[in-house]
Order: structure tokens, then C-alpha cells, then sequence
């Protein structure tokens, strides 16, 4: 499976969640999907993109937050999955494409090349609600079943190590980090 | 434990006082009764930390959502941020109310505080981050609001040091 199908095919869905996404290959490729204000791309700070999640699915229990996350990223912050697991909140979903790769900066092997299971770091870390997604139907399935769950959900999917051919995007950091809480605003505002 | 309670709790009610709703920190001796105080409070959003790092994401999600944060640790946790203060925080014009104790200044008897308090103030200063040093309890609230004032002003981390003066009683 690659990502960008695998994106592809949960896209319908985001259009109603917060999303926060990693750096790299899962920005650009959700972006060339369509951009949409609830989208914020996390650039770098390579590991947070689940604590930003999880400080935004706190804050606003009401709204469906998903993270689009990377095996490396995870890797990096790996205590994020049981802070995660301790709070649990019910509209949480953390969806890692791993690649077992280093891929924006050349196509190293990450940990989970020789060994590592996400998935079941995950587990152990006490999240209860965790799935391998590798095909397109099971992704597909996993997500939806994700979203109807109403409980912390962490998804880990095998892609190929494959990525867009370039990392540009045509907006801004700042462009992007206005924009999208500019939308918080209007959603805080709301409830 | 010579952890002041009377000045934690003047801290607490200070953060109470400028709205704070999350809380994110690491178990440190010094904020062992600001923790406590977080933890009995229904309204206050405690989130417990592996690594401080995590609580510069977390401050952010809370700060997109509209509501204010302080990021609570040793400065031994700061020292562990700096990508994320840099690469979050900064690049991308968040504010982020820190509140560090600061430990291994003058008093400090644990010899495995002392570097990381050498280094604290001029790490600080290297990063461009305007910081206070907080010792009296009688201007904790202004000093705090004018904290928080000038994080959100300038989209920017800002820094209190809690002192031992301020923590501590012996």
C-alpha cells in the first residue's frame, strides 16, 4: 500500500476532524489531496504532532481530532503513546504510516526495520483500541470503525517507503498556522 | 518536605487568577504541592508528562483550542525542550507560558543540580526568550499575568524561574 492511497481513502472523512500531521511525506501528500483550514501541518518538532493532538482532543472534547503520523516521528517521542494511553481521549485517533523508513532525509531504516512494533508498543503502552492496517480495505475498515468507536484509537499502517517528488508546498508555515487557528477560533467560539 | 505549601499555594491561585485551564508537568520536588493543587481542582486540566518536550505540543493543541496554559518542570526539563520550544513554540509563533524551578543556584546542596543550573539563565538568553525570576510571593500574580501578557502578545515562549527564596523553607 502507499500512502498517498491510504490517505486517499480516509480523505472524505478528515474533511470533518482537526487533523495534525508530521512532518515530511504525510504533509505534502494530504496537502496534494486538497487542503482544508482544519489541516495543520507540523513542519518539525519531529514527535509532537500526537502531543499536539492530545492537548487539542483535551481542550475540545467535542471535535474529532486525528493525527497522521510517521514511524520515525513516533520513534522519536516513543513516551507518547502511553501519555496518550493514560488520558485516553475518546476523540483521539493517532494513525501511524510506517514506512520503516527515514524517507525525507534519504531512505535510512528506522527502528521498526529490524524489529520494533509500533502496534504493539502501543498495546503495552496501555492503549486499549489498537489495529495493524496494511491493505487499503483494512485501513478503510480500521478508520471508520475508529470513528464510531468514541474511545482513543491507534491505528499503524505499513506503506511502502515511497514519497512525493518534492517536499515544496505552496503555503506557508505561518500561512498555515494562522489559517487553521483562525478555524479553531471560529469552532472555540461555537461551543 | 520544606516545600513551601503557603507559596505554592499563592502560585496556584495566581494561575487560577489569569485563567490557566492545562497544566502540563513532570514530577519535580519543588511543584510537588502545585501538582497536588492541579490534580484536586475539577476545573484544571492536569496532564502528566513522560517528557517535558510532550508539553510543548500539548500547551499548543491547548492554545488552538482557546484555552491558556503553563508548562510546569525543573530546569533540567527546559534543557530537554529546546527543539521543541525552537522548532514549535518559535517557528510557528505560539505562545508557551513556562514556569521552570530552577534549580542548582545559590543554596542548592544536590551536586547533581548544579550544571544544569549553570547553564540555565544563558541557554535562556541564547534562545531569545525573555524570562523573570520570581522570588516574592507578593508580586507572584502580577508578575505571572505580566508573563503571560507578554507570551501572547509576542507569540512567544516566556519564562518564570521559580526561585528557591520562593520554594523553599528552611
Amino acid at each position: 500500500m502507499q500512502r498517498l492511497e491510504a490517505l486517499n481513502t480516509i480523505y472524505p472523512l478528515l474533511k470533518d476532524h482537526i487533523v495534525v500531521t508530521n512532518m515530511g511525506a504525510v504533509a505534502v501528500e494530504l496537502y496534494s489531496l486538497g487542503h482544508q483550514p482544519n489541516f495543520f501541518y507540523l513542519e518539525h518538532s519531529m514527535g509532537l504532532a500526537s502531543s499536539v493532538g492530545l492537548g487539542l482532543a483535551l481542550c475540545l472534547p467535542g471535535q474529532q481530532v486525528t493525527v497522521l503520523d510517521g514511524d520515525a516521528s513516533v520513534l522519536m517521542n516513543l513516551g507518547t503513546l502511553s501519555t496518550l494511553a493514560r488520558y485516553h481521549p475518546a476523540n483521539l485517533i493517532h494513525l501511524i504510516f510506517d514506512n520503516e523508513s527515514l524517507l525525507s532525509v534519504g531512505g535510512f531504516p528506522s527502528a521498526t526495520a529490524t524489529g520494533t512494533d509500533l502496534a504493539g508498543v502501543a498495546k503495552s503502552s496501555g492503549v486499549e483500541h489498537v489495529a495493524a492496517a496494511d491493505t487499503l480495505e483494512d485501513l478503510d475498515q480500521a478508520f471508520t470503525a475508529a470513528v464510531d468507536r468514541e474511545a482513543l484509537s491507534v491505528l499503524v499502517s505499513k506503506v511502502e517507503a515511497v514519497g512525493p517528488a518534492s517536499f515544496a508546498m505552496d503555503i506557508g508555515l505561518l500561512e498555515n498556522r494562522i489559517q487553521f487557528g483562525r478555524f479553531l477560533q471560529g469552532i472555540s467560539s461555537k461551543s | 518536605m520544606p516545600v513551601s505549601v503557603a507559596n505554592s499555594r499563592i502560585i496556584y491561585e495566581a494561575l487560577k487568577s489569569i485563567n490557566v485551564g492545562l497544566i502540563s508537568a513532570l514530577p519535580e520536588t519543588w511543584l510537588v504541592h502545585l501538582t497536588s493543587m492541579a490534580d484536586e481542582d475539577p476545573d484544571m486540566i492536569l496532564v502528566r508528562l513522560n517528557k517535558e518536550e510532550e508539553g510543548v505540543g500539548i500547551s499548543a493543541g491547548a492554545h488552538f483550542a482557546g484555552r491558556k496554559s503553563v508548562m510546569m518542570m525543573q530546569n533540567h526539563g527546559f534543557l530537554t525542550s529546546i527543539n521543541g520550544i525552537v522548532s514549535l513554540s518559535q517557528l510557528y509563533k505560539i505562545p508557551l507560558l513556562m514556569m521552570i524551578s530552577y534549580r542548582g543556584e545559590m543554596g542548592e546542596r544536590d551536586p547533581w543540580q548544579t550544571q544544569g543550573g549553570i547553564s540555565t539563565e544563558p541557554v535562556l538568553q541564547a534562545l531569545g526568550i525573555p524570562y523573570n525570576k520570581l522570588s516574592n510571593p507578593d508580586t507572584v500574580l502580577k508578575e505571572l499575568a505580566a508573563a503571560q501578557t507578554l507570551a501572547e502578545s509576542s507569540q512567544r515562549p516566556v519564562a518564570l524561574l521559580l526561585t528557591r527564596d520562593l520554594m523553599w523553607e528552611e
